[in-house]
Order: C-alpha cells, then structure tokens, then sequence
C-alpha cells in the first residue's frame, strides 16, 4: 500500500480523537457501542502509541466475547499486528497471523507492532485477570485470581463475586475468598470488615494475621486503628484462633517431616538391624553400602541417558534392582573374604570393617573422583505438594516414606515368608541346633550378610533422591543408624521401625526449640537414658542367659 | 582373648624398649638439637623434633587406650574426645596468653573479636593461669568420662554398644565444637598461639623442651599403667575382660574397676592433648572426627593389645607411616591404613609386639608355627558349631 506519510499521521490523529471521545464515553453507553467487538479492535488498530491504554479499556468494556481474551493475550506477548485500516492480527498457534475478527489470514498489508508499556500493562493485566476468571483450567483461574489480589479495585471485587458464585474448584474458591477477604478488610463499612474476618477465620490464612494484628493495635494518642469495637473484638477473638490453628498444623508438619526424616533413617538402618540384629556382625562398612547403592543409581542413570533416552524417566525404577544385585554382590564378597573370619568377635570385625569402609571409599574415589556426582530427580518426583498453608512436602519425601514402608515389607516377607528367611531365623535363634538339622550355615550367613548390605543399597537408591551423592556419603549416616539399632534392640525389625521413627519424629520435635546440634545432642542423650531402662533396647527379644551380645 | 604368648620372651625387653623411646624422646632429641651446632650431621632438625613430640603425644593416647581396651576390654571409640578436650583446655590456655598481640589488638581472643561478644564467656575464666589450664585439661576429660562411664557402666553397656555409643558421643561433641556460638572458635578452632609461660612457641628450644615434656609424659603414662597392669586392680581388670560375670560372682564390683580405669585413661588423653596442641600450633573440632577415635584403635591393635610397649610402639609405627605416607603417597594412604585394619585384625591379632617376639627368639619359631595353625583353625571354628556339623552335600 502506497499510503503516504502525512496520509497516516492524518488516519492516526482520527484514531485518537475517536478514542479519546471514547474514552470520556467510556462508562457511559453512547459511543463504540458497549460490547461491540469490532469496534474496539478497530479502535485498537488505530491507536498511537499514547493511547493504546484507552483502547484496552475499550475492549475491556465487551462483554462476554471469547475473542477478547485472545486479542489481550497476544497484546501482552508481542503476537499482534496492528493495521491502520483498522483490522488487528494476531499470531495463531501455527504461527501465522490471522485477523482477530473475521478470522481470515493476514493479507499483504502494511502493519506495525504496538509498544506494551507499563502504563498499558497496569491496565492490561487485572483486565485479562478478570477474564481469565471464566477460564475453563482451575489453574488459569487460580493465577487469575492471585493477580487480582495484588491490586484489586471495586470492578475486580465484583468480577470476583461473580466468579465465586459459579466456582466449583476448591483451591481456586480459597483464592477467591482470600481475595475478597483483603479487598473487605480495607473497606468503609464496618459489617463487611467482620464478615472479611469470619472469612479469614474460616480458612485460616496464615498471610492475614499481620492485618488483623493491626486492626487491634492501638497507637500512642490512644485511638484504634480499627474505629468499631465489634471489629476489634472480632479481630482479637480470630487471632487467638488463628494462633491456635497454627500451632496444630506446626505441630503436624513436624511430625510429617520428622516421618520422613524417620522414614531415611530407617532405610539406613534397615540393613544393619540385619546384619547386626540377626548376625551380630558390627558393620561399620555399611554407610558404604548405601554409597554404593546410590552410585549405582547414578550409573543407572547415565547408562539410561547414553543409550534408553526415552524411558530416561524410569531410570529410577530400574535403578532399585541394579542397587540391590550390586550391593548383595559386594556385600557376599566382604562376608566371604573378611567378615566369617571374625564372627565371634565384635571389636575386632568393627576394626576390620572399619577398613573395609576406609578402602571401599578410597576405591570409589578413585573411580568417580572425590566430587559429588549429580543424580536427578526424574521429573515425577520434582515439586511438591501442599497439604496445609504454607506447609509443601516434596514429593521426593513422600516418596521415600512409600519406599521405606516397601522395603520393610520387603525385608519382613523374605525373613517371613521365603525358605531363605526360615534359614536365617532358625541360624540366628540356634545355630547348633539349625546345623544339626542339616542348614548349610555359612551359607545361610552369606545370605543374611548379602541382604543386609542390599536393603542398605536400597536405601542408598534413596538417598541419592535426596541429597549430594559423594564417597563420604555413608560416613554421615553410619551413626545415627547405629544408634537406631541400638535403640530399637537387636533381633526385631519392628524395634528399628519404632526407633527410627521416634527419633526421627523427636529430632524435628527438638529442631525448633533447641537447634539442629543441640537436638542432635539431646537425641543421644534420650538413647543413653533408655538404654539406662531397657540394655537390651526397646524391643530386644526376651532372654534367661546372663551373657548377651 | 589370646594372651601374648611371644611377649614372655620379651618380659624384661619391652621394659626396655619403652625406657629407651622415653629417654630418646624426653632428653636425647631434645638435647642434641638444642646442643649441637646447627651444621652438625648429628643434631636433629628442629622439624625431626617437632615430629616426634607429636608422635609421643599419640604414644601416650595409645598407652591410655591400651589400658581400657587392652586390659579392661572396653573399645572406647571417644578417646578422640578425650584427647581434644585436653587440647582445648590448653588451647584455651595458649589464647588467653595471647594478650593483646592478636590481629584485633583486643584482650578477647580474634574469634570472639570477630563474633563481637564483648566480654569473656564465664567457662573461659581461669584459663589465663597455667596451672589451671593444665588441671583442666585433667579434669574436663575426667569429668565427662566418669558421668558417662558411670550411666554406661551402670546399666551393664558393655562390647560394641558402649563403642557405638562411645562414637555417638564423640560425634555429638564434635557438631557442639564446630558451632560458632559454643565458644571454641568454631570450624577453625583455636590457633595462632604466640608464647606458652612466656617463651616464644617459635624458638627451637620451647620446641626442644615441649618435646622433652612429651617424653617424660610417655614415661609417666607408661609407669603409671604398668603399675596399675600389674598390680591386683590389673588383674581384675583383665579377669573382668575375659569373664566379667564370673568376677561378679567372685564378690568383685566391675563397675568400679571401670570406671577407675576409663576415667584415668581419659585423664592421660587430656594430658597427650595438652601436650600436643602447642607444638602442632591448633586444635580444632576435626580432631574429634569419629574417625581419628577409630584411629587410635588401630594403632594399638597393630602394636600389640595388652601389652603398654606394644600401644607405644604401634602409635609410632602408624603414626610414622602417616607422616610419610600422606606426603609422599596420599592416595595410597587410606588403602594403606584401610589394609591395616583389616590384615591386622584378621592376620595379626597379637599385633607387631608379638609378631617380633616370636621371630626375635628362635627358640619360639616352632611354636610360632603351631599357633599359627592354631590359630587358623580358630578362624574356621570362630563360629564354634560349624565345625562340628560338616555342610550338608
């Protein structure tokens, strides 16, 4: 199009004089026609720069138009293309432009790109927030109502309402209500400020209690922030509520945490209430164990990443079996090359394993380096969800719990179920006796000992989920899993179970109130004291001879 | 428990030895490094000194450690602690003599300068006196043993319990000390130590005399414990090792004998500590690492458990291969000290002592034989019933 320079500048000032009438109009019904698409785009099409906003605002005015949305949207994100003869184009999904009307491609004309200012987002923004409102994704809606809680005018609380009346999904309802709730704690008349507190008290939102806070606090010239008592009384009573509400929900949050955290320690601990428990082996190679087992989670991953990309998210399924078969190996291996020469004397085999931890991590250092390898979440166990206000629990944890709850089910059917396990038990309640009926003892210690240092590879397929996975990985565990066996007494898994738990539970307890060392330090001290009760530990099995362990 | 057959050759040789390591460390060294002209082939360097007094400081650990597990059977996995807390007190000592030399120029020490507290936290009073520092590094070990050996000996903990308990506690102190807000210095513990009773730490002869110290600590801690080993008490001590039910029954209180023997020995930790602390120039909270606890361990296994000379001799064995090992291998080092635990504890459960015992008298070398096949079949019997019911085809 030959259109001249001058020509434009002449189609733009009649743009402008429209819109600015218009924009006087706006409220009102006379001109473009409140609710006519085609005028506000064609209004939009030949704004200036300096009145895009006014434009905006004139589509903002069309009621219950889908297109609209879409014609804001791509405004926002540069899609639109402006024509001064008064069409607007905008970019579809495939990428080509089409007109925002009629639908039909972008022909030959000539057209411009609009500048998206601050000024024009003020506007633009609660606009689209307010029609996403109707969205049909909650999660659209949800977004919709947080950006309109930031700054909310009167329109936007009425668009809220409205939105509220036909709202079925309940985390955008809560969204709705805080909103109004904020937008009503602000308000002039008294009766909507108390029922903006009954809503605040109802759902609890921790976000409020600055503001009601304020409502009862009194300046130094004696008066209120809050003129009406009955709101300041209503203020005071949802407080004390409020306060006690979170206290519940810290309190549960602890114990979920330290459930997790239990959860971890009992996965680490597992193992060793095998090899200690059953066999009083004192294996001090066994945070090793669950080194290992993490590595192999990491090599698992690479050998999925270099040669089955597309499954590269399950990796961590396969992962559990190559752990388990790689530390059942190594663990056979110590037991048959170190280990069976020391049954019978605990000090020296927590020398000798102690040695064999030293090597094993100076072995794997020298193989992957002395730095951390990188293990990834796969993507179905990143985030996290959100079970109370302001209380998230990663997924990874949930995980964990489910997987510990898996192993000891595992480990109890094995010991329970399998002929391996009646083995095992009838070697460690008797083992003259089990020989003489024909049990293959030093077999059956193998097993036990591969097991054990399996379930630790198991754990170690989880903490590689959790944390950095290193050489010096185990080291940071091998104590407190000891102290888990101790504990809970050597002979029953369920004793490790109700120990790791506890102290895990009693660590997060402890954590506010004293600090991580402190708790730490309390922990062992609680050991030391139960021990003082029950020697044997919480859960011992129940013997006549002196002489024990 | 094998008694170290091979050592009655060694009766009066181990004796000996011990004498002449003491004598070497406390006078020798120190006298000819001091003496001698600087040019001289003989004179030690003032680095071979420094070394040794080092590696006498962990002797004396080792003699303390000796006398709970070797004799009383009680694998103590905190002696790091002990050994640290000796070294604080001292560090303590050494920080406030400090004065105002420090970088801040103040009379509080850098660290706490630098936390800005601005007074003295009430546990470091005293620590400006010698004496006290000295008493302290004593008693502060002393106390924390005997409250914890009392409960744990009380309650009959005994074996490996105690040990991983023993860790426990030690791992416990050592997050305690590397907190900022303990008091201790925090991660960098306590460090840059100008003088001890007003002699520069820098000149050669506070070194040669520190070393001197070292030794004659060596050659108290050495006599005290042989005289406690062969007195009555060091009878029931190893009575109670070997049968601690039957001692029981005999009318004997265990407990007590313990605790004397746990608590002493951590006294004698505090001691090497004290002395170690101003010729290294640092203690910080690593020296507690469960790790260096387990060291200590070894170190007397590989000389020789139940026999003083031969914790004295294993300290300086290890100990020696570490200072040369880490410097000229340090790869190698924990294959190295990982291969110790387990060749000495499966191989050479006597230790070194015994081992050179045998070899060192001929007369001994048939025997030396059979117990070696004695004590492979041991091995195999060490689950005493498998070897009574053949496996099953």
């Amino acid at each position: 199009m030959a259109c001249s320079a001058r020509g434009a500048l002449w189609v733009r000032l009649l743009g402008a004089a429209a819109i600015f009438v218009a924009a006087l109009c706006c409220s009102g019904s006379a001109l473009a026609a409140d609710g006519d698409f085609e005028a506000a785009l064609k209004a939009l099409a030949q704004a200036t720069d300096e009145n895009v906003t006014q434009a905006v605002e004139l589509l903002g005015a069309v009621h219950d138009d889908p297109r609209v949305l879409g014609v804001l949207q791509a405004l926002q994100s540069d899609n639109l293309l402006l024509s001064d003869s008064g069409h607007v184009f905008i970019r579809n999904s495939a990428g080509a432009f089409v007109d925002a009307a009629s639908g039909a491609p972008k022909g030959g004309e000539a057209t411009r790109q609009t500048v998206v200012d601050n000024s024009v987002r003020r506007v633009l923004v609660p606009l689209m927030a307010r029609l996403e409102l109707d969205a049909a994704d909650p999660a659209v809606r949800l977004e919709a109502v947080e950006q309109l809680a930031v700054r909310a005018s009167d329109e936007d609380a009425v668009a809220l309402r409205a939105a509220l009346e036909h709202e079925k999904t309940s985390s955008v309802q809560r969204a709705i209500v805080s909103a109004l709730a904020e937008l009503d704690l602000a308000s002039a008349d008294p009766q909507r400020r108390l029922a903006a507190i009954d809503a605040v008290e109802s759902f609890g939102a921790a976000r409020f209690r600055p503001k009601l806070r304020a409502l009862t606090v009194r300046s130094d010239d004696g008066t209120y922030a809050e003129p009406d008592p009955r709101v300041r009384a209503r203020a005071e009573s949802a407080l004390g509520r409020l306060d006690r509400k979170q206290m519940i929900v810290s309190a549960a949050a602890d114990v979920l945490y330290g459930m997790s955290t239990g959860s971890i320690l009992l996965l680490c601990a597992l193992g060793l209430a095998i090899t200690f428990g059953l066999m009083r082996v004192i294996n001090m190679a066994h945070g090793e164990m669950l080194m290992i087992g993490a590595y192999a989670t990491y090599e698992t991953q690479v050998f999925f990443h270099a040669h089955l990309a597309a499954y590269e998210s399950l990796y961590l399924v396969a992962a559990i079996p190559v752990a388990l078969i790689t530390t059942m190996a190594v663990g056979a291996v110590l037991e048959r090359a170190v280990i069976r020469f020391l049954y019978g004397r605990p000090l020296e085999t927590l020398l000798a394993t102690y040695g064999l931890s030293l090597l094993l991590i100076q072995t794997v250092r020298s193989i992957f380096g002395a730095q951390n390898v990188a293990v990834e979440n796969p993507p179905w166990l990143s985030g996290g969800a959100e079970i109370f206000e302001g209380v998230v629990i990663p997924y990874n944890r949930v995980a964990v719990v489910l997987f510990s709850g898996l192993v000891v089910t595992f480990v109890g059917y094995v010991l329970r179920g399998t002929s391996l396990g009646l083995r095992v038990r009838a070697v460690t309640q008797n083992r003259p006796m089990a020989a003489c009926m024909g049990i293959s003892t030093s077999r059956v210690d193998t097993w036990t000992f591969a097991l054990g240092s399996g379930v630790g590879g198991l754990g170690g397929v989880a903490l590689s989920q959790l944390g950095n996975v290193g050489p010096e990985l185990g080291q940071s565990y091998i104590i407190d899993s000891f102290l888990v066996v101790v504990l809970g007494g050597v002979g029953k898994l369920i004793g490790s179970v109700v120990a790791a738990f506890g102290l895990g539970i009693l660590n997060k307890l402890l954590e506010p109130i004293a600090g991580a060392v402190l708790g730490k330090i309390v922990v062992l001290l609680v050991v030391v004291l139960v021990i003082q009760k029950r020697p044997q530990g919480l859960f011992a099995q129940r013997v006549r001879g002196m002489e024990s362990a | 428990m094998r008694s170290p057959v091979g050592l009655r050759a060694l009766r009066h040789a181990d004796v000996f030895l011990v004498v002449t390591v003491c004598a070497a460390v406390a006078v020798a060294i120190p006298l000819l490094n001091v003496e001698l002209p600087e040019t001289s082939a003989l004179r030690p360097s003032d680095f071979l000194v420094t070394l040794v007094g080092k590696l006498t400081c962990y002797a004396i650990v080792a003699v303390a450690m000796d006398l709970v597990w070797g004799y009383a059977g009680i694998l103590s996995l905190c002696h790091g602690l002990f050994f640290a807390l000796g070294g604080y007190a001292m560090g303590m000592y050494l920080m406030r003599s400090i004065g105002t030399e420090g970088m801040y120029r103040s009379a509080l020490p850098d660290f706490m300068v630098f936390l800005d507290w601005k007074e003295l936290p009430w546990y470091w009073h005293g620590f400006e006196h010698f004496t006290f520092a000295i008493a302290m590094a004593l008693l502060a070990p002393a106390a924390v043993a005997y409250v914890f050996g009392f409960f744990a000996f009380r309650s009959r903990i005994g074996g490996v319990y105690f040990s991983i308990i023993t860790q426990a506690l030690t791992f416990a102190a050592m997050l305690l000390f590397f907190r900022n807000n303990t008091g201790f210095g925090g991660n960098n513990g306590l460090t840059d130590f100008k003088r001890i009773l007003g002699y520069s730490l820098r000149e050669p002869s506070t070194r040669a005399v520190l070393c001197a110290a070292s030794g004659a600590g060596l050659a108290v801690s050495y006599g005290l414990c042989r005289a406690i080993t062969s007195s009555r008490a060091g009878r029931v001590l190893r009575a109670m090792r070997d049968a601690e039910l039957k001692v029981r029954f005999c009318g004997y209180d265990p407990i007590a004998y313990k605790l004397f023997a746990w608590t002493l020995s951590a006294m004698l930790c505090g001691l090497a500590g004290a002395l170690y602390v101003p010729q290294v120039g640092i203690i910080n909270p690593s020296e507690m690492q469960p790790s260096s606890s387990v060291e200590i361990a070894i170190w007397v296994a590989v000389g020789g458990r139940g026999t003083l000379a031969g914790a004295i001799l294993g300290a300086l064995v290890v100990n020696g291969a570490k200072s040369w090992l880490t410097v000229a291998f340090p790869t190698a080092w924990l294959y190295f000290l990982g291969t110790l635990f387990v060749t000495v504890t499966l191989l050479v459960p006597g230790g070194l002592l015994q081992a050179l015992g045998s070899i060192g008298n001929l007369r001994h070398l048939k025997a030396r034989f059979i117990r070696s096949a004695e004590s492979k079949g041991t091995a195999e019997t060490a689950q005493p019933t498998d070897a009574a019911h053949p496996e099953p085809p």
